[in-house]
């Protein structure tokens, strides 16, 4: 048991170290790790973690992070995933706020920025096409999918509803074609 | 009790701020007016701070906020506070998860929830492409799209994607690689 919150609160504490930008920069690394890696759960598992961590109260990287630790080792593994997110936040924070001043105006650390920003959105979009593969099976996901996009590009709608909006519509399409199934039968 | 009162704080705003680090930043303000802990020019501080840093923003902000008012300690309290409520209601969304593991309505709620995360992280993916290869200031002084796309960052773009297709490295592999090529080429 506790070899297995090691391993969850060191995978994450080498999360939280490497990914600039929160909840969806967090995505590549931890399919690769999670999904591919150690293979603990399916893709469309951590899919429903990151639509439930979109809709809920919080920092979505550490929603994502207490969902994942929970499934593999209950309240323990939930507290041990969180707590490795946010260490190397700390450790870094703490040293740039108490003797690099100006750490974020130096030219060099921009520079490496601007070239790690290139290099993430080209790691969310192979994850968008990884998830559209999984997630989008039929018309009505491609419709879902397309119009969430706008909506999220376009309008400044609160996520959060949008994401009630889309599990309601979810029951009411499913529940929708059970019935027509089961008048044709 | 200076400790108290910043693991209070944050708590409020992890329990409050829905939809990521960003949406904590109004949270900031009025803890800023109310408290007098901070001055307003401090966030932006911090927001370029969190930016240039690894780890989710949200996160970011709390410590650095946490540690300027009340040191290394502060930093800890303060995180800690705004993760605690995330860590209990996804504990009892996990549990009652598991209840209804296999539900027809859950089944049917995920069914609308997988495709819409899709379109939202592709949003998400849009806007990380449009503050890495689009100069918006240049756009607004010309008013020409073309003249405000970096073209450099274009083809890096393009070249990064089509290493990750081919080689399927770690993606700290590339990272690390496009911090390099940030320094060579002076991004």
């Amino acid at each position: 048991m506790l070899h297995d919150l090691v391993v969850l609160y060191t995978l994450f504490f080498r999360m939280g170290a490497v990914t600039f930008g929160g909840g969806y920069a967090m995505l590549p690394i931890l399919r690769r790790e999670i999904i591919q890696n150690h293979k603990w759960m399916s893709e469309e598992t951590v899919m429903d973690y990151y639509a439930l961590s979109q809709g809920l109260p919080g920092i979505i990287a550490i929603n994502v992070s207490v969902f994942i630790g929970y499934n593999r080792r209950r309240i323990p593994g939930a507290v041990a995933a969180a707590l490795g997110m946010v260490s190397p936040c700390i450790i870094i924070i703490s040293i740039i706020a108490a003797f690099l001043s100006n750490f974020q105006d130096n030219p060099y650390v921009q520079n490496a920025l601007a070239g790690i920003s290139v290099c993430v959105a080209a790691l969310i979009l192979d994850a968008v096409v990884g998830m559209w593969k999984k997630g989008v099976k039929d018309a009505f996901g491609i419709v879902v999918c397309l119009v969430m996009l706008g909506l999220s590009v376009f309008t400044s709608i609160s996520p959060i509803l949008l994401v009630i909006a889309c599990a309601l519509l979810g029951i009411g399409v499913k529940s929708f074609k059970r019935g027509k199934e089961g008048k044709a039968a | 009790m200076i400790y108290l009162q910043l693991f209070w704080e944050f708590l409020k705003i992890g329990l409050f701020a829905v939809g990521g680090g960003m949406a904590t930043l109004p949270f900031l303000q009025r803890l800023s007016e109310s408290s007098g802990w901070f001055p307003q020019s401090l966030i932006t501080d911090m927001v370029a701070i969190s930016e240039s840093t690894p780890g989710p923003i949200g996160i970011n902000m709390a410590t650095y906020v946490g540690y300027n008012v009340a040191g290394v300690l502060g930093g800890i309290v303060a995180t800690m506070g705004e993760i605690l409520p995330s860590i209990i209601i996804v504990v009892i969304v996990s549990k009652s998860l598991e209840r209804f593991r296999g539900s027809k309505t859950v089944d049917a709620a995920f069914y609308g929830l997988r495709p819409a995360v899709t379109g939202l992280i592709a949003a998400a993916g849009i806007s990380v492409v449009q503050v890495a290869m689009f100069h918006m200031e240049l756009y607004q002084e010309t008013g020409s799209f073309l003249a405000a796309v970096d073209w450099r960052k274009v083809i890096f773009f393009v070249v990064a994607f089509a290493a990750i297709k081919k080689f399927k490295l770690h993606p700290i592999v590339y990272i690390a690689c496009a911090a390099v090529v940030g320094l060579v080429l002076g991004f």
